[in-house]
């Protein structure tokens, strides 16, 4: 356990605040590169994801095309996007690979927000003569917002360790420590970023599932406390 | 393409050893998280617990949790243990949840059923309501398998063989057809991998091969109020 307290020795010692890997420096670089890469995937994922929600089309392809990419090794498509785009503009072949690894949780958070709303509801809306664009701006995205925001979580946790594996070529940010650190075998260095990497992996995870409850709309959390109460009851009986 | 052509028998070797290193974490996975996706299914109390511990070993990124477990364990950062230990945490992660899902998925009259005709509740979790909750396990399973099999490249960074070799001495030595060889041989064994799993499936839940489940395009037909009806029952 004295590993821990070399750690946090590492971690509070005043030489973390100076250089050129400076540990704030590092924090900002590694939020820098998860965020607008988050926020790209975004762009690109979100109106794809509505389209395929709204129309019902394409629906196989945004399945196939999530369920791919969890088989895709996110450490691998940094490295061959680097050497193919060149090693001169790795931070543009690092964001293409983040942005990338990204698009899938958002597409699937945008899309299954959409589709699992009730058909009736759609209909409702539709039946007191809104049009498509007002349905699906005043009742989809409001209705599907908890489920995007989902998406967007694991996209950006997805994005925050494969920053970290993007220390390997030379990208800054946390991870950097524990590359440099595995070569130097100095543990109490890799064991202290390690913390820093989860302690902000889970603040961000923390942040999204706050946002995600603060975007129910006021009547769905209403109705939806009463169904969870209703199935709880039912299943205790049966048990 | 030479270089893969001159270099199969590395691409084998690795990828042998990879799916080696894969299968541990994800049977592993599978056994731990049965009892575990019992319990957050069955107590309320454990339910918040276990599901909550669950989506926080999720969220550690997985560099940072090879560096985490070995002296969290007293085991050798560059040992294969730490990986294997590392892999089995995240499929459990995943399973646990589905597990508990599928469970709760069972239609409770079936459950009240097997008990009025006399099963024990030992006997009814094996007979009736772990095979009925079959596909949605299944699917969390081959989710834990897949990216298994993906997580396993990260282990070459402290120093695990597997087709991660090929990405870290494909970068060095500038070799585009050396990472491309890895990054398809990982997706190719993750299919094929997936796909056993649903045959596996299909074999042992003979009852799920009818109902493919291919649900309807839901707005090819007009939406007439007969129509639309019966696509809001279908769902």
């Amino acid at each position: 356990m004295s590993l821990f307290a070399e750690a946090f020795a590492w971690l509070f010692s005043p030489d973390r605040l100076e250089g050129g890997n400076a540990l704030p420096t590092a924090i900002a670089v590694h939020l820098f590169y998860t965020f607008v890469s988050l926020l790209i995937a975004a762009v690109i994922a979100i109106p794809i994801g509505y389209l395929i929600g709204h129309t019902g089309k394409g629906r196989e392809l945004a399945v196939g095309i999530s369920g791919a990419a969890r088989a895709l090794p996110s450490f691998g498509l940094i490295l061959l996007l680097v050497l193919v785009i060149g090693v001169t503009q790795k931070e543009g072949a690092a964001f293409t690979a983040f942005v990338l690894l990204g698009i899938p949780s958002v597409l699937a958070g945008a899309y299954s927000g959409l589709e699992a709303i009730d058909r009736r509801i759609i209909d409702a809306a539709r039946a007191v003569g809104m049009t498509e664009w007002q349905i699906l701006w005043k009742v989809e995205v409001p209705l599907g917002l908890p489920l995007l925001i989902g998406g967007l979580r694991s996209a950006a946790l997805q994005i925050v360790a494969t920053v970290t594996l993007a220390a390997y070529i030379g990208l800054g940010g946390l991870g950097q420590y524990i590359i440099a650190g595995l070569r130097l075998r100095q543990f109490d260095q890799m064991l202290g970023a390690a913390i820093v990497i989860i302690v902000l992996a889970l603040i961000i995870d923390g942040l999204f599932a706050l946002l995600q409850h603060v975007v129910v709309p006021k009547g769905v959390a209403a109705g939806r406390a009463t169904d969870t109460r209703t199935r709880s009851s039912r299943s205790r009986a049966v048990a | 393409m030479t270089w893969v052509s001159n270099n199969l028998d590395l691409i084998l070797e690795l990828s042998i050893a990879h799916l080696r290193l894969a299968i541990a974490p994800i049977l592993l996975g599978f056994v731990i998280s049965l009892p575990l996706g019992w319990l957050a299914y069955r107590f309320k109390l454990t339910r918040g617990l276990l599901l909550t511990v669950a989506g926080l070993l999720f969220t550690i990124p997985s560099l940072a949790l090879f560096v985490l477990l070995p002296p969290l364990l007293g085991i050798s950062f560059l040992s294969e243990a730490n990986v294997t230990i590392a892999l089995t945490i995240y499929a459990v992660a995943i399973m646990t949840r589905s597990v508990s899902d599928a469970l709760g998925s069972v239609d409770p009259a079936v459950r009240q059923s097997a008990t009025a005709v006399g099963y024990s509740s030992w006997r009814r979790f094996w007979a009736v309501e772990f095979p009925l909750a079959g596909p949605v396990i299944l699917a969390g399973l081959r989710v834990a398998a897949v990216s298994t099999i993906s997580l396993v490249t990260v282990g070459i960074l402290i120093g695990v063989q597997s087709l991660g070799y090929l990405f870290t001495n494909g970068f060095q030595r500038r070799i585009v057809p050396e990472i491309f060889a890895g990054v398809v041989m990982v997706v190719v064994i993750a299919l094929v991998v997936d796909y056993l799993l649903v045959l596996l499936g299909r074999w042992l839940m003979p009852w799920t091969r009818q109902q493919k489940t291919v649900r309807p395009p839901l707005e090819r037909v007009p939406l007439g109020p007969t129509a639309s009806n019966t696509l809001g029952g279908a769902r």
